[in-house]
């Protein structure tokens, strides 16, 4: 029909004549389809077999413009045929099928159907299928024109112009068509690479901050992602991945302001729950947000867990991690993290990894000042955590996201020595330093984990905490007790409960140095032996499983968030050999725990994680398997940082969109 | 040839299947879809849809009796008669084939044998009824 041309120019009698070729082994199907497409004055070419219609397609080149096919069939699956048509033809493939179930949809989309039909197919369905093949063919044609970034460009005015179709299936929902052609675009886009993988944009703190002005400037209720878009005026930002990071900010904001006093851990609980986490939730918050959401957790704890996520991003000094910070930096910014004047202190110790555990709901500088001595004296991480985030106190960006004072030493002190700075103050927890070193890490992945679910989360956060991947030897015991559930939760209860534990665990970890696991947080608040937490565990450090139990109830999601990737990890191998499973473990929360301070956590690691974000992907960090070498059983917290940073860039980009990885929070039984 | 009686008939059948969930709208779609060079389009596409449904009951009846049991085959067939039932309306033949869907998803043979004889006589119905009925249709 028509040629692709400077506009896509179709003959009059379009879409009259369109060929058409129907692929089922149902023979009802195939002649009631026969019979409608007829009726639509389209050219019918019926086929029972999809080998045969492959052939029909190869030897007649040009002799479709569409192709409808059945899911199941006999043969060849479906979707198999619509990927070789995609590739060898690239004609539009329109799937149908008896069965509706999202997932088979879904993977429709993800295969490049331009279109899922469910039996029975009306006429109406299919009197707008010729849109697909103008469509495809515009897209065609500017691919030739522009040979090159065309998607990219076409991104944006391409919606607008295909908001007037209206996909078949959709009857008039041009949204739907328009999403869905989004999708495929994005889908096209990124076909050559691993399998249908979005590019992940990373949300840097700065891309984050701008984000936040715009839809401030907007008001949250008018912010609207094109809108967003057009204000951040941020090249190659597509208004999908502004639509799925405003998903993400606006349950953070709910999560905010819904944060019940009792949520989750006591120790939130015990802290005024300011949102502190104003501007966590540019970063974190998303994923907090989801955490939080999911889980109850404490906005505190959300910011702790982002200040954790931060810190741990901080930590990392080898480890990208600048774009941690960044990511903490809009975390913590605004917000304050208060982390429950309670008992913080504990954490800061040794532990870095306390992770969050307390999830201190929002730190005051001050406290984050606290975390920032407590983390210096842990190592270096805490020091540059600070360095990157807040002046105020970032200190242990990553004891900061030991929320709470409880938090032992809420990952502030993730080792990382800091990078993960922000931690801004929630920190208060002087514990932090070690736990934060852990908690961040914990929270990191968490927030990873979370990425856009926010709250399965924790497992994700595997990625994060990698730290205490390495640190397997130096989970003592705890190796993440907290294991699946809210180990961080239960890390973090105890944390804070114990709130004594902070300070125990920092002294720990000062001795250890590594990383803190920040299971050990946990473990030790609840029994106050500074566990190893050492840095090295720092993700980990959950060891909260044991004190799982008693956190549970505050912490809800995030802890366990965290608490399940690093204790999941932990347990299986909390101890440094693992660093993989360390990695994921931390944030495998989400699993068990529930948590919604795990969640939190996670989110806010994920959102601190975003720049690693990809990184984050607690799945990739398992792949990546924190290589055992990348925590050396003794690291610093610079060093678990690093090897946490490092494995997460090593997961790769996180499917997430926001990039973060970090809190894929799916895990996270809220 | 008095039409009207006829039709009456013909239009009150209709509305009895629809009444009693035989069939729905899907076989109202069908009977629309007439033309003049096709004016039983209805009736030929229920004819497949017997001729294919009861190749698929055969098939079901000796996979429940197969050891072990392939549920693979078992939700293959089950699915396929679903998109029959679907393409003409059957659909209370529809719920029997989901039932036994459900039966087999959960490893309940038994059930899903006895489903499966639910279909048979719900299919044994509406065989019946459609008949009966586009023989009417052939005479008006």
């Amino acid at each position: 029909m028509s040629t692709a041309s400077s506009s896509v120019t179709v003959s009059d009698q379009f879409p009259a004549g369109l060929r058409v070729l129907v692929v089922d082994d149902d023979p009802t199907c195939l002649r009631i389809l026969e019979k409608m497409l007829g009726t639509c004055l389209y050219e019918v070419t019926k086929c029972n077999r999809a080998e045969i219609a492959l052939d029909m397609l190869r030897t007649n080149k040009n002799g479709y413009d569409i192709v409808i096919s059945d899911v199941h069939m006999p043969d060849m699956d479906g979707f198999k045929l619509l990927e070789q048509v995609g590739l060898e033809m690239d004609l539009p493939v329109i799937m149908m099928s008896a069965d509706d179930s999202k997932q088979v949809v879904m993977k429709g989309v993800t295969h490049g159907a331009c279109d899922y039909l469910i039996k029975p197919v009306r006429i109406e369905a299919l009197k707008n299928i010729w849109q697909h093949v103008v469509r495809k063919r515009k897209n065609e044609w500017k691919d030739l024109e522009q040979s090159g970034s065309v998607e990219e460009g076409d991104r944006q005015p391409k919606p607008s112009e295909e908001a007037d179709y209206s996909s078949s299936a959709n009857e008039g929902n041009w949204r739907t068509s328009k999403r869905r052609k989004d999708e495929e675009e994005e889908i096209e886009e990124r076909d050559d690479t691993s399998t249908l993988k979005k590019p992940r944009v990373v949300w840097s703190v700065e891309l984050h901050q701008q984000f936040v002005s715009a839809v401030n400037q907007l008001g949250i209720d008018k912010a609207v992602p094109k809108k967003i878009l057009e204000l951040m005026n941020v090249p190659g930002l597509t208004r999908e991945n502004v639509a799925s990071h405003l998903q993400k900010y606006r349950l953070y904001l709910r999560r905010l302001s819904g944060v019940s006093p009792h949520q989750g851990n006591s120790f939130i609980s015990s802290h005024s729950q300011e949102p502190p986490y104003g501007s966590l939730s540019s970063l974190s918050g998303l994923d907090f947000q989801t955490l939080a959401a999911t889980g109850q957790i404490p906005a505190q704890s959300l910011a702790t867990l982002q200040a954790a996520g931060l810190a741990r991003s901080a930590a990392k000094p080898g480890l990208p991690m600048p774009l941690v910070d960044q990511r903490n930096i809009f975390s913590f910014d605004n917000q304050k993290l208060r982390f429950g004047e309670g008992q913080p202190q504990h954490m800061s110790s040794g532990k870095q990894m306390n992770l969050l555990h307390g999830i201190p709901t929002t730190m005051d500088s001050k406290q984050l000042v606290n975390l920032h001595h407590s983390a210096q004296s842990l190592g270096s991480l805490n020091m540059q955590a600070s360095a990157h985030g807040n002046p105020s106190g970032q200190s242990s960006p990553l004891l900061m996201q030991m929320a709470q004072p409880q938090s032992r030493g809420q990952i502030l002190t993730e080792t990382s020595g800091g990078q993960v700075p922000r931690l801004p103050t929630s920190v208060g927890h002087p514990i932090l330093s070690n736990g934060a070193a852990g908690a961040m890490l914990a929270i990191n992945g968490i927030g990873e984990n979370s990425r856009g679910t926010g709250y399965n989360s924790v497992s994700q956060t595997s990625s994060v905490l990698n730290f205490p991947l390495n640190h397997s030897a130096e989970l003592p015991g705890n190796s993440f007790p907290l294991g699946s559930t809210p180990g961080i939760s239960a890390g973090m209860s105890t944390l804070t409960t114990k709130g004594g534990f902070q300070e125990e665990i920092n002294s720990d970890i000062k001795g250890s140095g590594g990383f803190m696991p920040s299971y050990d947080i946990f473990n030790d608040l609840q029994q106050h032996k500074p566990h190893n937490w050492e840095l090295q565990n720092v993700g980990f450090a959950f060891d909260a499983s044991q004190h799982s139990n008693s956190l549970q109830a505050s912490v809800d999601v995030t802890p366990s968030v965290l608490v399940n990737q690093g204790y999941s990890s932990s347990q299986r191998n909390v101890q440094n050999s693992n660093v993989s499973a360390m990695g994921k473990p931390i944030f495998s929360v989400g699993e068990g725990s529930e948590h919604g301070i795990a969640l939190n956590v996670g989110q806010h690691l994920n959102s601190l994680l975003v720049d690693n974000s990809t990184r984050v992907k607690s799945e990739r960090v398992t792949d990546t398997s924190c290589q055992p070498t990348l925590l050396p059983q003794h690291f610093g917290q610079e060093d678990l940082m690093s090897a946490i940073l490092k494995q997460q860039d090593g997961l790769g980009p996180a499917e997430n969109d926001f990039e973060f990885d970090g809190y894929s929070l799916d895990n996270i039984p809220v | 040839m008095e039409n009207n009686p006829l039709h009456q008939q013909i239009a009150t059948m209709r509305q009895s299947f629809l009444d009693e969930e035989i069939l729905n709208d899907q076989f109202i779609q069908l009977e629309s879809m007439a033309t003049e060079d096709d004016p039983a389009f209805a009736e030929d596409t229920v004819s497949l849809y017997f001729q294919e449904t009861t190749k698929i009951i055969a098939t079901l009846e000796e996979e429940f009796v197969k050891d072990p049991i392939d549920y693979n085959a078992l939700e293959k067939c089950l699915h396929d008669f679903k998109g029959l039932c679907v393409s003409i309306g059957a659909s209370k033949v529809l719920i029997e084939v989901n039932k036994a869907r459900a039966c087999c998803d959960n490893g309940n043979i038994e059930g899903g044998k006895a489903a499966l004889e639910k279909v048979k006589v719900e299919q044994e119905t509406l065989k019946a009824k459609l008949d009966s009925y586009f023989q009417l249709v052939k005479q008006s």
